[in-house]
């Protein structure tokens, strides 16, 4: 019961004073499509790395921690913004992060009883999305301040968006280093074609591997933006 | 005897071998963030060991005479995470009241440790791994040494590469991301030194 009541008078505060619809798609989509480029976590505000640099040394990984990760960013968006108006400001940020904890514990159990295998890969670093600097930020800066719509469309997008980089560095790194995407033959195939064997360079999947990548992909980003502010 | 050698493969190991920033990659936030001066890194540094081996004693503390007995040990995230926020809280409160000096030093920086992932990974690879009291302590301080020692080693680096024409999409996040992967490379000849 207290939970629709808190939906109800949340749906009646995004009505916009105009007395247009109260689901504003415009606004909707331009909360989903900012976390795809604008701030694009990876990129435009270099938070989170540290999973992202460990788990991407194949792209299923990075899939996986893709979904785990949005999935949390998504829950907790929802919940925060559902309670945002009875956490007290003084011990927000505690409240946040016991919010997100519950979340990821869920997602850590889930992921041991249906995909243990990945559950094994990505290791530690599920239970540490609670310290991804995303999840906190999003909550602090968005999902505190906002309706539980804007804040759903928020985390999913900054979860899509992260999710993209995850899946461009591990399909880098294991191409590169591996010879193969998502398991399948990539370049181990293209060059068997031609009866050579691919020598897989090593290092990518090593640690250098993951910060080189990484730091070139934002050198790219950067050169795009840039490309992009001139037009304008 | 045996003891002492073990404690000093678990220094090298994981100050060296499986370097917490460079081989792990935990703690790359403040890797990045607090590495451009010496002398800020060497606070950072110091602040990190300090609450790193007393997080991990309190967590492991925990985690044997509460979570495990009650059967509890699903709620380690949750309690580990607690455990970390209050205590840098009172960390903080207790060297503000008691040393003015250390707080001066240390206390800009103790805020952003509860976000360091390596506190969280810490206390929570020495229950994994069910570790027992020493070599657990000498786990977390030779897991925070070697963030400091990265952390020292990259600020040094960048100190210098200020100085350096960077190309201009290069400066920034990137360029701080080659060189930590040149740090890497050159931390993968400590490979194979110990065995664990």
């Amino acid at each position: 019961m207290a939970d629709s009541d808190i939906t109800s008078s949340e749906i009646a505060e995004l009505q916009p004073a105009s007395g247009t619809s109260w689901l504003n798609l415009k606004e909707l989509s331009g909360d989903l499509v900012r976390g795809l480029w604008e701030e694009i976590p990876l990129f435009r505000l270099v938070l989170g790395t540290c999973p992202t640099l460990a788990v991407t040394t194949s792209a299923t990984n990075g899939v996986g921690m893709g979904i785990a990760t949005t999935f949390v960013l998504v829950a907790s968006n929802i919940m925060i913004s559902l309670l945002r108006k009875i956490i007290p400001d003084m011990i927000r940020i505690p409240a946040f992060i016991i919010v997100i904890a519950s979340f990821v514990t869920i997602v850590d159990l889930m992921m041991a009883a249906f995909t243990p295998e990945l559950h094994h890969a990505l290791g530690i670093f599920i239970p540490l999305i609670v310290v991804n600097c995303i999840v906190l930020a999003r909550a602090e800066a968005f999902a505190s301040k906002n309706g539980p719509l804007r804040s759903t469309a928020d985390g999913l997008g900054m979860g899509l968006g992260f999710t993209i980089v995850l899946i461009l560095l591990g399909s880098l790194r294991e191409i590169l280093g591996n010879g193969t995407w998502f398991g399948m033959p990539a370049l181990t195939g293209i060059m068997g074609l031609f009866n050579y064997e691919y020598q897989p360079m090593i290092v990518m999947v090593l640690p250098p591997g993951a910060f080189i990548g990484l730091g070139l992909f934002v050198a790219l980003a950067n050169k795009i933006e840039e490309k992009r502010k001139g037009k304008k | 005897m045996d003891n002492v050698v073990e404690i000093l493969l678990i220094l090298v190991s994981t100050i060296f071998v499986t370097n917490f920033v460079l081989a792990r990659f935990l703690g790359i936030c403040p890797f990045l963030g607090v590495s451009s001066r010496i002398e800020t890194s060497i606070g950072m540094g110091m602040a990190v060991i300090f609450v790193i081996t007393l997080a991990a004693l309190s967590s492991w503390l925990i985690d044997k005479f509460v979570l495990i007995p009650f059967d509890l040990v699903y709620l380690r995230t949750i309690v580990f995470i607690l455990v970390i926020a209050s205590l840098v809280q009172f960390v903080e409160m207790v060297i503000r009241k008691t040393s003015p000096a250390l707080y001066n030093a240390l206390g800009i920086f103790l805020p952003l440790i509860t976000t360091n992932c390596a506190v969280l990974a810490v206390a929570l690879l020495v229950v994994q791994k069910e570790m027992d009291l020493f070599p657990m302590l000498f786990f977390a301080v030779g897991a925070s040494t070697g963030f400091t020692v990265a952390l020292i080693l990259m600020a040094g680096i960048r100190e210098h590469t200020v100085h350096a024409r960077i190309p201009r999409v290069l400066q920034g996040t990137p360029i701080s991301l080659i060189t930590a992967g040149q740090m890497a490379l050159a931390f993968l000849g400590f490979a194979g030194l110990v065995k664990m």
